[in-house]
C-alpha cells in the first residue's frame, strides 16, 4: 500500500499538504525544508521541480522556480539530493512539475529514479488524460507511483468522475479558476466542495490555490479531506533566513 | 492513405507533433473550441461573413506580383504574394478576422492576444475595435521597445497593452502571460493566438484561417502563368502562420518545393539564434508537442533574432512534422543577411518588407533556380514597423 493510502486510512480530515520548490531558497535547501515541514506537522510534501515556463503558476512560484534554476537545480540533481531522504522523512512526498523537463530526463528513467528514492506520486499539471492513458500512465503504474489529477470549478461532473477514476492517492481540487497565488476570493468554494463531496468519489479530496492561512485552511477542511498550501509558504521562506523557524511559525499559525 | 501534411488527427497530432498539453484550468475552454471550431468554420453563414470581411475590410484578394528585377537577379520567375497590402500591413489579420467572428459565435466578449512584432497585436486590436470588444494584448517588454509604432497603434485602437516582464521579455513570455490571463478568466474570454502554435485546435484553426493565402496563389498563378502550381513556395517561419497559410494548399502536391526560412540570428551555431528545427529537440511549449530550443534539462532556451516576430524558441507542430518527414526544406538567414535583403528588395522592387519577411528573401540567395521555375515568396508584411531598426543600417 502506498504511503498516501496509508496516510488517508489513518487520517481523513485536516490533512495539510505543503508545496515547496526544490532548490529554493538555496541550492541545498531541499532536504532541510522537507525535514522542517515534517517536524512542523505537514502530512504530505509536494516538491516542485522548477521549470522556466510554469504556465499555471503566478509570480511567487514563478520566481521561486527562477531562483531554483539559478541555484542549479535539475532533475538529476534533485534525485541525487533525495538519494537518502527516506532516512529522515517518512511522510508521503509527491513531485510536481511540468512535463517537458520530465520528458527530456526520460519518462521511464524518471519514474524509475523517483520510485527508487521513495517518491510516492506525481502531479504533472500539463499531462492530459489522453496521453496519460495511452503512453505515460502504464509506466507510472509499473513503478507504483500515484498520479494526482486536478479538477476545477469549471470541470463537469462527468469529467470529475473520470479524473477521479484515473487518479490514485488523492484528487486535487483547484479552489478557483486561477493561476497559483492569485488571491482570488474563495466565495463560492464551499458550494463547489459540497458538490464534489456529493459525488461520492473514490479518492480523498485536497483543496489547493488560495489556501494561505488558518481561515482559508479551515474553510477548505469543512468540506474536503484537507488542503494544499504553496504560494503563502514560499513567501515565508523568501522573507526568512531560517528555514526551520519560518516553517514552524507558519505551520503553527495554521494548525494550532 | 497516409495522413495529410496540412491537417492534424482527431487528437491534434501532425505525425508525432501537436496535442493539447494544458492544465485542467484551460480544459473547458479548449475542449469547447475543439468540439465546435470545425462546425462553426464550415457553416456557410460563417464562411460568408469571413469572406465579406476579408474582401471589404482586409482588402483581399491580395495581388500576386511578378517581381521582375528580383527575378532577373535570380534568373527565374519570382512572384510576390502581397500580404503586406492587407489592412494593418501583414497577413495576421486573416486569422484575427476569422477568430473574432468565431468568438462572437461562442458568445465571448473579452479578447486577449500575445504579440511579438506587434502585427498580431495590431490585427487583434483592429478587429476588436471593429466589433466593440474589450482587447488586452500581452507583449514582451523588449519587444515593446523595439516595435514602438505598433504599440502606439494598438493603444490608439483602444487596446490595453500589458508588458510581459518575465524570462527573455519577448514573444515566448508574452504567450505565457496571455495563457495565464486565460486561466484567470475562464468564462468570458477568447484567446486569439496569432500563430500556428498552442494546444489543439489552435494550430489547425489558425492554419485554416491563413490558408486563404495559398488558395488565392493557386488561382492567381493559374490566371497569370497557365499553371496553378508553383515550383517553390518560400516563407519565413517563427511560429509559422504565414508559412502555414502559404504552404497549405500545396502540401499534398509533391512537385511543389516547400521552403521554410528560420531566423539564424547571429548564426545557427552561435548562442544567439532562433533556428528551431536546427537547434531544437521534441518538447512541449505553450500546449503542444513540437520542436523546441531547450537545455539538456528541458528548460526553454531564450532565442535571439533581430526580428521580434521570429524571436521564438518553438515552431508550430505542422512545421515540425514537415521538417521531420522531409516534406519541407528548412533554411535559415542571419540578422545581417535579412537586413541586406530588406534593403535589396526595397531598392529592386520599391517594396520595404518587414524584417521577418526579409529572412525569406535572404534565403533565395542560398537556392538555385531554373529560368522556368515559378517561385512564390510570401511577402508576409510591410516594413514600416521596422524603420527604427533599418535606420541603424543606413550608412
Amino acid at each position: 500500500m502506498s504511503r498516501l493510502h496509508e496516510l488517508f486510512k489513518h487520517k481523513s480530515s485536516r490533512i495539510l499538504n505543503v508545496y515547496c520548490t526544490a532548490g529554493f531558497p538555496h541550492a541545498d535547501s531541499t532536504l532541510p525544508v522537507m525535514k522542517a515541514l515534517q517536524d512542523a506537522g505537514a502530512d504530505i510534501i509536494e516538491l516542485g521541480m522548477p521549470y522556466s515556463d510554469p504556465l499555471a503558476d503566478g509570480p511567487v512560484i514563478q520566481q521561486s522556480s527562477g531562483v531554483a534554476l539559478q541555484n542549479g537545480m535539475t532533475i538529476a540533481k534533485l534525485f541525487a539530493d533525495l538519494k537518502d531522504f527516506r532516512r529522515d522523512v517518512s511522510i508521503p512526498v509527491i513531485l510536481m512539475g511540468y512535463l517537458n523537463p520530465v520528458l527530456q530526463y526520460g519518462f521511464k528513467r524518471f519514474c524509475g529514479d523517483a520510485a527508487a528514492v521513495g517518491i510516492d506520486g506525481l502531479i504533472l499539471p500539463d499531462l492530459p488524460e489522453y496521453e496519460y492513458e495511452t503512453i505515460y500512465g502504464p509506466v507510472m503504474k509499473a513503478h507504483g507511483l500515484d498520479m494526482i489529477f486536478l479538477v476545477t470549478p469549471e470541470t463537469s461532473e462527468d469529467r470529475v468522475r473520470r479524473l477521479d477514476e484515473l487518479s490514485s492517492g488523492f484528487l486535487y481540487a483547484v479552489s478557483s479558476s486561477s493561476t497559483t497565488g492569485s488571491g482570488k476570493k474563495m466565495d463560492s468554494v464551499e458550494a463547489y466542495l459540497m458538490r464534489l463531496k456529493g459525488y461520492g468519489l473514490q479518492n480523498p479530496v485536497l483543496v489547493g490555490f488560495g489556501i494561505r492561512d488558518r481561515e482559508t485552511f479551515d474553510t477548505a477542511c469543512k468540506h474536503a479531506n484537507g488542503a494544499i498550501i504553496g504560494t503563502a509558504y514560499i513567501q515565508q521562506l523568501e522573507h526568512s533566513d531560517e528555514v526551520e523557524k519560518a516553517t514552524h511559525d507558519f505551520l503553527g499559525s495554521i494548525l494550532t | 492513405m497516409t495522413a495529410p501534411f496540412n491537417r492534424p488527427d482527431a487528437h491534434g497530432y501532425y505525425g508525432s507533433f501537436g496535442g493539447a498539453f494544458i492544465p485542467e484550468m484551460l480544459h473547458r475552454n479548449v475542449a469547447e473550441l475543439q468540439a465546435r471550431y470545425l462546425e462553426i468554420m464550415q457553416d456557410p453563414t460563417f464562411q460568408r461573413d469571413v469572406d465579406a470581411l476579408l474582401r471589404d475590410y482586409v482588402g483581399r484578394p491580395t495581388p500576386l506580383f511578378l517581381a521582375e528585377r528580383l527575378s532577373a537577379k535570380h534568373g527565374t520567375q519570382i512572384w510576390l504574394k502581397r500580404e503586406d497590402l492587407c489592412h494593418t500591413g501583414a497577413h495576421k489579420i486573416n486569422n484575427t478576422v476569422g477568430q473574432i467572428l468565431l468568438a462572437e459565435r461562442l458568445g465571448l466578449k473579452r479578447i486577449i492576444a500575445e504579440t511579438g512584432a506587434g502585427q498580431h497585436g495590431v490585427a487583434t486590436a483592429t478587429v476588436c475595435a471593429l466589433k466593440g470588444l474589450e482587447c488586452v494584448v500581452y507583449m514582451g517588454e523588449k519587444d515593446i521597445e523595439r516595435q514602438a509604432p505598433n504599440v502606439a497603434r494598438m493603444r490608439m485602437l483602444g487596446a490595453t497593452v500589458v508588458p510581459a516582464t518575465s524570462g527573455s521579455k519577448t514573444l515566448k513570455d508574452a504567450t505565457n502571460e496571455a495563457i495565464r490571463d486565460w486561466i484567470n478568466h475562464p468564462v468570458d474570454t477568447h484567446y486569439i493566438i496569432g500563430s500556428v502554435v498552442g494546444p489543439h485546435p489552435y494550430p489547425d484553426m489558425v492554419a485554416r484561417f491563413q490558408s486563404v493565402i495559398s488558395a488565392e496563389i493557386r488561382k492567381q498563378l493559374l490566371e497569370k502563368t497557365g499553371s496553378e502550381l508553383p515550383t517553390h513556395v518560400v516563407a519565413c517561419v517563427g511560429g509559422g502562420s504565414n508559412a502555414a497559410g502559404a504552404f497549405y494548399h500545396f502540401l499534398e502536391e509533391p512537385e511543389v518545393a516547400i521552403v521554410a526560412v528560420e531566423a539564424a540570428g547571429h548564426g545557427v551555431h552561435t548562442d544567439m539564434s532562433a533556428a528551431t528545427t536546427q537547434l531544437g529537440k521534441p518538447g512541449i511549449l505553450h500546449g503542444s508537442m513540437s520542436l523546441l530550443m531547450q537545455t539538456e534539462d528541458g528548460q526553454v532556451i531564450e532565442p535571439h533574432s533581430i526580428s521580434a516576430g521570429l524571436d521564438y524558441p518553438g515552431i508550430g507542430p505542422m512545421h515540425a512534422n514537415l521538417y521531420k518527414s522531409g516534406r519541407g526544406i528548412f533554411l535559415s538567414a542571419t540578422d545581417d543577411e535579412a537586413i541586406a535583403s530588406a534593403f535589396e528588395v526595397s531598392r529592386l522592387e520599391g517594396i520595404i518588407p518587414a524584417l521577418e519577411t526579409a529572412h525569406a528573401f535572404a534565403a533565395l540567395d542560398q537556392m538555385t533556380f531554373s529560368p522556368d521555375d515559378r517561385v512564390v515568396v510570401c511577402l508576409s508584411g510591410r516594413g514600416d514597423k521596422d524603420l527604427a531598426t533599418y535606420m541603424q543600417f543606413m550608412h
